[in-house]
């Protein structure tokens, strides 16, 4: 078991013959997972590394009978893809396209909440579970099949996370970067819930950084709902206030969204936090009692 | 990306909103002559700068005379304006706003942000105008009202008449206020607002409502859909180094430690500032070099960082995921020689080849300090930085 995706996910890519769709899906290919085709206006009916082209998602859907599917568009075309696979009848939406206006979010958020969509991200790495299924831009050779579910914020963050559990011998269930956008399409609750639920995932990281509170919102999740063991880490303790750091969500606005406020919240959730990135198996192997 | 107040007011205007008469001048002669121009025995002469607590700091003033409007002018263009909100230096004064002056009553407030707890658009509303609302809402939080706006229906007239009700209004104000309210939706859906407040809306003394301030900033991710409003933005309200880091796609904010920090990835490049912190040392910015590394992208990430005086040492982190190590650190080396950089640099890279990229580093003879792991990178960088302030 896993979340959200495994050895059966059919995959569509959006995008997909641009420079990015082509090399993603090249890998994504090459971890074994189960690209079915994708989507690129106007070049219908052609062939790409082997699987078809279509020119709507309508169609590709209904020919692969595809249940999930990757983004790799320019910004201003984030909304129209999200919304075109959300109507097409896939399951899973995950979007790694970078820079979607926030406007833009708040509309499709809605539509996919009402059309019963799960959409990941936008300006995320993806979702993988190791030696099964990678959707996005993960580096796949660092993964190991294993006991740990994995959410973030941030994508190389993701990775130091990764690292440490595979170095350990942990390894990973499921790895999801929910992106670092506003207005995310999953929140650190939704993800909390599935891995609170599936059999595979033993311990949780969480891996949160200023801006919002959807940290806070996970805290009080994780206090009323969650057993299994949570470590997790908050980036961004020295960010200044009123300063955007990259990510577009990562911002301390109004005195609120600091980095203290969350730590305290998850503290308080009886959440193991650490301070120092490096910590994290370590702190893993307290919170559950596993040997590295 | 934050407008200007002047420009806030000339986007008001547009949309039919309230605001006063004004012109907005760049030399003291242009001050007075404004004050003609406008007409009547009183002006407000305003600084403008990208920063609230401007009337405490003296950059907003009444005058009565053209000459204290010449006066105005020739003190604050071409100075530094600092406000509780700006940092030690302040912000650029190159343009003033001098307007009529209103007569006002009563001073209330109105903003509008997106939330991203409910992820709906929300105006906020209180009677406490003209005060630091981020006080008011965390000391008296019973003072703000809030409005949420409906994704499919949006802004309704009814929430205006509610609005209306709960500050108080009476009789044509109420359709005033209604038109404000629906109004200030439209614009803020229309131009893709992140952030929009009228600090205070004044009731006149004729009984009107008017919008006596326009703060207005815009989602920077939709500035391709505006080309106008990214046109219109005034550079020169930020550090010179963020400008020239935006000309190179990179995320650079300046902070005011003496280690300069070079990471791939927004998440990480902030545990890189807080792993310097939790060692002792203090970050001097924070960089993203994103997801492409490349040799000339991390050439010009060096020449911001070291055109801060302050740095004392750099300390370069790198998660080379899908990119290799390797190349990295050729780009590193070449960068390093290029720029001719004299303080240390510590590196650490991890991940595809990180091995033959450190044996790359190590062989370089340049002062190259390779670490071994993230706590390994901090503690090398700080006490580069130590030893360099101790010399």
């Amino acid at each position: 078991m896993s979340i959200l995706i495994d050895k059966n996910t059919r995959v569509l890519c959006q995008g997909f013959t641009g420079s990015q769709g082509t090399f993603h899906s090249q890998q994504a290919i090459a971890y074994g997972t189960q690209m079915v085709g994708g989507v690129t206006p106007g070049k219908g009916g052609a062939q790409h590394l082997g699987l078809p082209v279509f020119d709507t998602m309508h169609e590709a859907v209904q020919a692969t009978g595809a249940d999930a599917s990757v983004i790799y568009v320019p910004a201003p075309f984030g909304k129209d893809s999200i919304l075109e696979a959300a109507f097409a009848g896939v399951k899973l939406i995950v979007c790694i396209t970078e820079g979607i206006p926030t406007l833009d979010m708040l509309e499709v958020k809605v539509k996919c909440d009402e059309l019963g969509v799960r959409l990941i991200g936008p300006n995320c790495p993806g979702v993988i579970t190791p030696g099964a299924c990678k959707i996005g831009i993960q580096p796949g050779h660092i993964h190991l099949p294993g006991k740990v579910g994995i959410v973030s914020r941030s994508g190389t963050l993701t990775y130091e996370a990764v690292k440490q559990t595979t170095d350990a011998g942990f390894g990973q269930s499921t790895c999801v970067g929910i992106g670092g956008d506003p207005i995310p399409g999953s929140s650190f609750v939704d993800m909390l819930r599935l891995f609170q639920a599936d059999p595979q995932t033993e311990a949780i990281v969480m891996i949160g950084e200023i801006g919002g509170s959807a940290e806070e919102e996970a805290a009080a999740y994780i206090k009323a709902e969650v057993t299994k063991p949570v470590v997790a880490y908050i980036a961004g303790v020295t960010a200044p206030p009123g300063k955007r750091m990259g990510h577009a969500g990562a911002i301390i606005a109004g005195g609120h969204g600091t980095a203290e406020e969350k730590f305290a919240a998850l503290q308080d959730a009886g959440v193991t936090t650490v301070r120092s990135l490096a910590e994290i198996s370590q702190a893993l192997a307290t919170a559950t009692g596993w040997t590295r | 990306m934050n407008l200007h107040e002047y420009q806030g007011k000339q986007l008001f205007a547009e949309y039919g909103l309230p605001v006063s008469r004004g012109h907005v001048v760049e030399t003291p002669k242009e001050a007075a002559e404004a004050c003609d121009k406008l007409g009547g025995h009183r002006w407000v002469v305003k600084a403008q700068v990208h920063a609230g607590g401007r009337g405490k700091a003296g950059g907003v003033k009444v005058v009565t005379s053209k000459e204290d409007a010449r006066e105005f002018a020739l003190h604050w263009l071409d100075q530094r304006l600092v406000t509780y909100q700006t940092d030690s230096r302040g912000q650029p004064v190159s343009k003033i706003l001098v307007e009529d002056c209103i007569e006002v009553e009563r001073e209330l407030y109105l903003g509008a942000i997106v939330d991203r707890s409910s992820r709906r658009i929300v105006f906020m509303a209180s009677t406490e105008g003209g005060m630091d609302i981020e006080k008011v809402a965390r000391d008296t939080p019973h003072l703000i009202f809030k409005l949420t706006l409906d994704p499919l229906v949006g802004a309704q007239p009814f929430q205006g008449r509610q609005l209306a009700g709960w500050l108080g209004l009476k009789g044509a104000q109420i359709e005033q206020c209604v038109h404000i309210f629906t109004t200030l939706a439209r614009l803020f859906i229309e131009n893709d607002v992140a952030l929009l407040e009228v600090n205070p809306l004044v009731i006149t003394k004729a009984g009107n409502l008017h919008c006596m301030d326009a703060k207005v900033s815009i989602d920077s991710n939709a500035l391709y859909r505006h080309p106008h409003l990214r046109e219109i933005h005034d550079s020169s309200q930020r550090d010179p180094r963020e400008n020239h880091a935006e000309k190179w796609e990179l995320n650079y904010v300046a902070l005011t430690g003496d280690i300069g920090c070079m990471v791939n990835g927004a998440g990480l490049a902030m545990a890189t500032m807080d792993m310097v912190n939790l060692h002792g040392g203090r970050p001097a910015n924070f960089l993203d070099v994103g997801g492409g590394a490349t040799q000339e992208r991390v050439s010009e990430a060096f020449k911001i960082i070291l055109s801060d005086a302050q740095v004392k040492a750099v300390l370069v982190n790198i998660f080379g995921g899908i990119v290799r190590c390797d190349m990295i650190a050729e780009g590193i080396i070449h960068a390093v020689q290029d720029v001719g950089v004299k303080v240390p640099v510590v590196v650490r890279l991890e991940g595809n080849n990180a091995d033959k990229g450190a044996a790359f580093l190590a062989e370089s003879g340049l002062n190259i300090i390779p670490a071994l792991d993230l706590q390994d990178a901090a503690a090398r960088v700080v006490s580069a930085a130590m030893e360099a302030k101790a010399l």
